[in-house]
């Protein structure tokens, strides 16, 4: 019985001892403790939010890099294309030119030729005929020594060489 | 420093208990036991070191105080002193031979006894630890918690989250210094209990009592509508049941503080008896065989003591949070049928 029988001293010194802690400890220890846990909450909490959201730009802009690089790789695709078609086309019309050209020069070659052949033929034809001047009349000093039958005969090679 | 505290609690503890007062006579466990648990107007700590506490009484309106010292003779005899004498614990009148008279009324004793004592000791130590951690917090803000901080801040990141918010809900804060006030205070009284020469203050009654009368009061105090009106109007039950509910709650309002007195006083108290018990076997067997396994069952008991001082201050936390969970509850009436304590989590 003794031990289940509250002392009214140990109430008194129990109830305002308690009562004062509950105070001092309230107003001087739980109240910056309860503070600076839920500050250091708060700060790592948002901490945490904002690297979730620099995570988030991030992937954005990488998103957007490679959006960027797509579009840079399509673009050199175009103008690769469009360069090697331009090269292309280039070439053709350089190749139809230089065969313009080649089938003009030919042509040309050829005229010239023609004329160089006629003009030859000529030289030879002219040649020929002051050689068979030169040989006939030298046997024909020979042979005429009448001066009119030589008229003659002159006249006679004269309209030959007309005629042809 | 740790060392010298595992050092204090390893073997001190033990030889704490060993004293026997086996005066002359016969060994008396009982006798023992109970001198150990009570409270004493003086504090021994070993043989030849005594405390003498100032003796406060207030006799028909009349302080009178004076050192416990003078109920002491130089044979550490009981003696009487200036009209009171000592009898089983307790100061009382005494009458012309020396034993207490029959006429003891408004006869008031506020002395600063053994428990006492050991509450301002308690409360040095909390403040010491508190303060010194709330000055690192504002010493150190926003920064990882260091030496001591590390050690209780978890404890208090857990009765907060694990016991007031699961509780109580979101008006726990308000809650939070007394959870953790009773929390650290019971804690730490228990383990000092456990120290060698340490009052068994946890374990007094009185304290339960004061504890248990608080959490009943801020309980009530903080009752809402729908607090009341589950035990006035409890829904869900005839209106005819209300002479038989009516008092069947208001019942229940006081029995859920009771259980509370009694768990926490009986508990320790039972702990120190086991304690105490096992170390009464040697003096009773008078055999120094019994020694070795007395201490080591009293060595693990005392390991398991070192738990229950956590446990218990834990679970009168808990229900305290539980009771203050109910009282501040929003009740949705519908299905509910009023079951007050434990039953929302």
């Amino acid at each position: 019985m003794e031990l289940v029988t509250p002392g009214i001293g140990l109430i008194f010194w129990q109830t305002v001892t308690f009562i004062i802690v509950l105070f001092l400890l309230s107003k001087f220890a739980w109240k910056p403790i309860m503070n600076a846990l839920h500050d250091r909450e708060a700060s790592i909490e948002k901490a945490l939010s904002a690297a979730e959201k620099a995570k988030l730009e991030m992937q954005g802009l990488k998103a957007e890099n490679e959006k960027l690089l797509a579009e840079a790789r399509m673009e050199r695709d175009k103008i690769l294309k469009e360069a090697s078609d331009a090269g292309n086309a280039l070439i053709e019309s350089a190749k139809q030119k230089a065969n313009e050209e080649g089938g003009r020069m030919i042509t040309q070659a050829r005229e010239a030729i023609e004329n160089e052949k006629r003009a030859a033929i000529t030289e030879v034809k002219n040649m020929a005929a002051v050689l068979s001047v030169d040989i006939a009349e030298r046997i024909l000093r020979k042979e005429l020594s009448n001066p009119q039958a030589q008229q003659e005969l002159a006249k006679d090679y004269i309209k030959e060489v007309t005629l042809n | 420093m740790k060392k010298l505290f595992i050092l204090l609690f390893s073997f001190l503890t033990i030889s704490a208990y060993a004293e026997a007062p086996v005066e002359g006579g016969e060994f008396k466990p009982g006798d023992m036991i109970t001198h150990h648990i009570a409270d004493d107007y003086i504090w021994h700590f070993a043989d030849g070191v005594t405390l003498y506490l100032p003796v406060i009484l207030v006799d028909n309106g009349q302080f009178n105080v004076f050192s416990s010292s003078n109920f002491y003779d130089e044979n550490h005899e009981l003696v009487p002193y200036g009209g009171y004498v000592v009898s089983h614990g307790h100061i009382y009148r005494a009458d012309a031979s020396g034993q207490p008279s029959a006429d003891q009324s408004s006869l008031l004793d506020f002395s600063i006894t053994k428990n006492v004592a050991s509450l301002f000791v308690s409360v040095a130590l909390l403040f010491f630890v508190f303060f010194t951690i709330a000055g690192a917090y504002k010493k150190n803000p926003g920064k990882a918690p260091k030496g001591i901080q590390s050690f209780f801040e978890p404890i208090i990141i857990f009765i907060r989250d694990e016991i007031a918010k699961a509780n109580i809900g979101p008006k726990y804060e308000r809650y939070m210094p007394y959870l953790l006030t009773v929390f650290f205070f019971i804690w730490f009284n228990n383990l000092l209990g456990l120290m060698p020469g340490g009052a068994n203050l946890t374990g007094n009654i009185a304290v339960t009592l004061v504890l248990a009368t608080l959490t009943l009061l801020i309980t009530v105090f903080s009752g809402n509508k729908s607090y009341w009106a589950h035990i006035f109007a409890t829904p869900g039950v005839p209106k005819w049941l209300a002479p038989i509910m009516i008092p069947v709650e208001l019942i229940g309002i006081l029995t859920k503080p009771f259980s509370l007195m009694v768990r926490l006083f009986a508990n320790i108290t039972a702990g120190h008896i086991i304690i105490l018990s096992l170390f009464s076997l040697i003096f009773i067997f008078q055999s120094v065989a019994v020694g070795p396994l007395s201490v080591a069952f009293a060595t693990f008991m005392n390991f398991l003591e070192l738990f229950v001082a956590l446990l218990q201050a834990y679970i009168f936390t808990l229900l305290s949070a539980m009771y203050f969970g109910g009282a501040v509850e929003e009740h949705d009436h519908v299905g509910d049928m009023g079951h007050g304590d434990g039953a929302h989590h």
